[in-house]
C-alpha cells in the first residue's frame, strides 16, 4: 500500500458521516447537489440557451420558421374562410322556407285551423297562408289566363301554407320537413330552396379537404423541423461525443435539440399569426364595402382567442415531436 | 481502483486488441500505458471509459464490476472518470469558464456551486484569468489545461489521459505532467497513456507496457 493508498482508504466512512457536502465528491448520481431548482434552472438554461443557438445562424433560422409558418397559415386561412361562409349561410335561415300543398279537398276554413295549429310548432318562425281563392288570384294576375280560368266552375288550386323555419342547419330543416309532410292534411311539402342544401354540402366537402390538407401540412412541418433538427445533431457531432463521455444522459443530450424544435415550431407559429393577422386586416375594407352593399352589418370573423391559442400550441407541439423523431433516430448513431 | 483480470478484446473483424490483460492500478497512484501504436492503448482506455466492453475477462472500477452495468447507467459511471485527450475536444462555440463547468451541468449541480467549483479548478491549472475566453484565443499548452481543468472539475476519483503532451513540445508537456503530478498528490488515480517515453523517464512512476495486445511490464 502506498501513502496515498492509506490516506484515501478511510474515504467511504468518512463519506457517510458528512455526506451531504458535495465537496467529497466521487459517487454518481448521489453528489450532484440537485433539487428541484436546479433541475428548474438547468431547463430554464437549456431553454433559452437553445434559442440563442438557433438565432446565431439567423437567416436559416427565419427561413425555416418561414416555411413553418406559411405551412400553419394555410390551414389556418381556410378555415378562417369556412367559419365565414358558415356565418353567412346561416344569415340566410330567412331564405329558406317549406311549401306545404295541402290536399284539394281542405277548405280554406280548414287551412286557417291548421295555420293556428302549426304557429304553436316550436320549430316554425313564421306561418303564411295563401287561400285557395287567393291562389287562384295570384296564378290569374301571374299567368295572363285570366280569361281562361274564369271559364272554371271549380277552383282547381289547393291552398298553401308557407313556413318559415326556426332552425337554420339543413338537417333540423329536413325533420321539421319529415313531420309536415306526414299531417293527413298535407298533400305535398318541399323546401322552396334546395340550393341552400346544396351549399351546405359543398361546405362540408370543402371542410374535409381542409381537414385533409392540415393534416399534410402537419407531416410537412414534422418533416421539415426532423430536418432541420437532424443537420444541426450532425454540425454538433462533438458536442455530443463529449457530453457522453462526460456521462452525460441520452435526455441531456436531448433536451437542447427538443427545445430547438419547440423554438421552430413557436416561431412558425407567430409567423403563421402575422400572416393571417396581415390577410386578414387586408380584406377588412373590402369585406366593409361589400356588405354596406347589401345593407348589412356583417363582420369578418377572424382569429378568436381559441383559435389563436390552438395555432400558437400547435407549431411548438410538432416542433417537440418532429425535433423527438429526428433524436430518437440520429442520437443514438452518435457514440465517442 | 482499477483491476483488469483476464481480460480480453477483439473489434469486430480485427485482429485480437487486447489479449488476457492481468493488471492492478492502486488508489490515488499514477500510471502511464505505453506501447507502439497499435499496441491496444486505446482499447485499454475506452474500456475503463466503458466506451467498448470487454469480450472475456473482468473490470472492476472503483469496486463496480463493469460487465454488470447496464447500458442505462454508464452515464453515471462515468461521472467518476475524468478524461483529457489529445486533442483536447474544447467547444469552440462556448467560454473556458463553460467548458469547464460541463460536467458540473450534466451532474446537476447548482449554479453556485459550478461558479465555486469552476474557479478552483481554473486555479488549480493557473488559467483563472481566461475564464471569458473562447478556446481557440490560447495557446495549445493553455488549452489542454483547460482540457485538465475541466476533466477534474467534478473531482473523479481516476483520471484518465489519453496522449495529453502529444501536441505540446517538451517544456508545455513537462508543465502539463506536473499538473497531473499534483492532482495525483491529492489522491486521485492518473493514468496517462503516451508513446514519449523520454518525457515518463523523468518521473517515478508505474508503467503498463503493451506490445501487440499484451501487457509485457507493469513495473519499471
Amino acid at each position: 500500500m502506498t501513502p496515498s493508498n492509506r490516506r484515501r482508504a478511510p474515504r467511504a466512512p468518512v463519506k457517510k458521516k458528512v455526506a451531504p457536502s458535495p465537496k467529497l465528491s466521487g459517487g454518481s448520481t448521489s453528489t450532484a447537489a440537485s433539487g428541484v431548482s436546479a433541475w428548474l434552472s438547468h431547463h430554464l438554461h437549456v431553454f433559452f440557451f437553445s434559442l440563442g443557438q438557433i438565432s446565431r445562424n439567423p437567416l436559416a433560422t427565419l427561413m425555416t420558421a418561414s416555411v413553418i409558418g406559411i405551412a400553419l397559415a394555410l390551414p389556418t386561412g381556410l378555415y378562417l374562410l369556412l367559419e365565414n361562409a358558415r356565418a353567412v349561410s346561416q344569415g340566410w335561415d330567412g331564405v329558406m322556407q317549406i311549401s306545404l300543398y295541402l290536399k284539394p279537398e281542405i277548405s280554406d276554413q280548414q287551412a286557417y285551423l291548421l295555420a293556428q295549429r302549426l304557429q304553436q310548432h316550436p320549430d316554425i318562425k313564421q306561418l303564411r297562408v295563401i287561400s285557395r281563392s287567393q291562389a287562384l288570384q295570384e296564378y290569374k294576375q301571374l299567368s295572363g289566363f285570366s280569361e281562361a280560368l274564369n271559364m272554371l266552375v271549380d277552383n282547381p288550386l289547393p291552398a298553401v301554407l308557407v313556413v318559415r323555419p326556426r332552425l337554420a342547419t339543413p338537417q333540423q330543416g329536413q325533420m321539421l320537413l319529415q313531420q309536415l309532410s306526414q299531417l293527413k292534411e298535407v298533400d305535398v311539402a318541399q323546401f322552396d330552396q334546395r340550393w341552400l342544401k346544396r351549399l351546405f354540402a359543398i361546405v362540408d366537402i370543402i371542410r374535409r379537404g381542409v381537414l385533409i390538407l392540415a393534416v399534410l401540412l402537419a407531416l410537412a412541418v414534422l418533416l421539415i423541423i426532423g430536418n432541420t433538427i437532424r443537420l444541426s445533431i450532425q454540425s454538433r457531432r462533438e458536442e455530443i461525443e463529449v457530453n457522453k463521455l462526460f456521462g452525460a444522459t441520452d435526455r441531456f443530450i436531448r433536451r437542447p435539440f427538443l427545445y430547438s424544435g419547440w423554438w421552430y415550431g413557436f416561431l412558425g407559429s407567430l409567423f403563421a399569426w402575422g400572416l393571417i393577422s396581415y390577410a386578414l386586416y387586408l380584406l377588412e375594407d373590402p369585406t366593409r364595402q361589400l356588405s354596406s352593399l347589401y345593407f348589412s352589418q356583417y363582420q369578418l370573423i377572424t382569429l378568436d382567442f381559441k383559435a389563436t391559442l390552438v395555432l400558437l400550441l400547435t407549431g411548438p407541439f410538432l416542433g417537440l415531436l418532429g425535433a423527438g423523431l429526428a433524436v430518437g433516430r440520429h442520437l443514438q448513431s452518435i457514440q465517442p | 481502483m482499477i483491476t483488469f483480470s483476464d481480460v480480453s478484446k477483439r473489434y469486430k473483424g480485427g485482429q485480437e486488441a487486447l489479449k488476457q490483460i492481468n493488471c492492478h492500478l492502486d488508489v490515488g497512484d499514477m500510471y502511464f500505458l505505453t506501447g507502439h501504436s497499435g499496441a491496444g492503448k486505446s482499447t485499454f482506455l475506452r474500456l475503463v471509459a466503458l466506451i467498448e466492453r470487454a469480450d472475456r475477462g473482468q473490470i472492476v472500477i472503483n469496486g463496480q464490476n463493469l460487465g454488470r452495468i447496464s447500458n442505462h447507467n454508464i452515464p453515471y459511471f462515468r461521472r467518476q472518470i475524468g478524461m483529457v485527450f489529445q486533442n483536447h475536444h474544447l467547444l469552440s462555440d462556448r467560454t473556458v469558464f463553460d467548458n469547464v463547468a460541463l460536467p458540473l451541468v450534466i451532474a446537476g449541480f447548482r449554479h453556485q456551486e459550478i461558479r465555486r467549483r469552476v474557479h478552483a479548478a481554473l486555479d488549480k491549472v493557473k488559467l483563472l484569468h481566461k475564464e471569458k475566453a473562447r478556446p481557440h484565443t490560447l495557446s495549445s499548452g493553455q488549452q489542454q489545461r483547460v482540457a485538465i481543468a475541466r476533466a477534474v472539475v467534478n473531482k473523479p476519483p481516476i483520471l484518465l489521459a489519453d496522449e495529453p503532451t502529444g501536441n505540446l513540445d517538451p517544456a508545455l508537456s513537462l508543465e502539463i505532467m506536473q499538473v497531473f503530478m499534483e492532482f495525483k498528490a491529492l489522491g486521485t488515480t492518473v493514468l496517462i497513456v503516451s508513446h514519449d517515453i523520454q518525457l515518463l523517464r523523468q518521473f517515478p512512476c508505474s508503467h503498463l507496457i503493451l506490445r501487440e495486445g499484451e501487457l509485457v511490464d507493469d513495473t519499471f
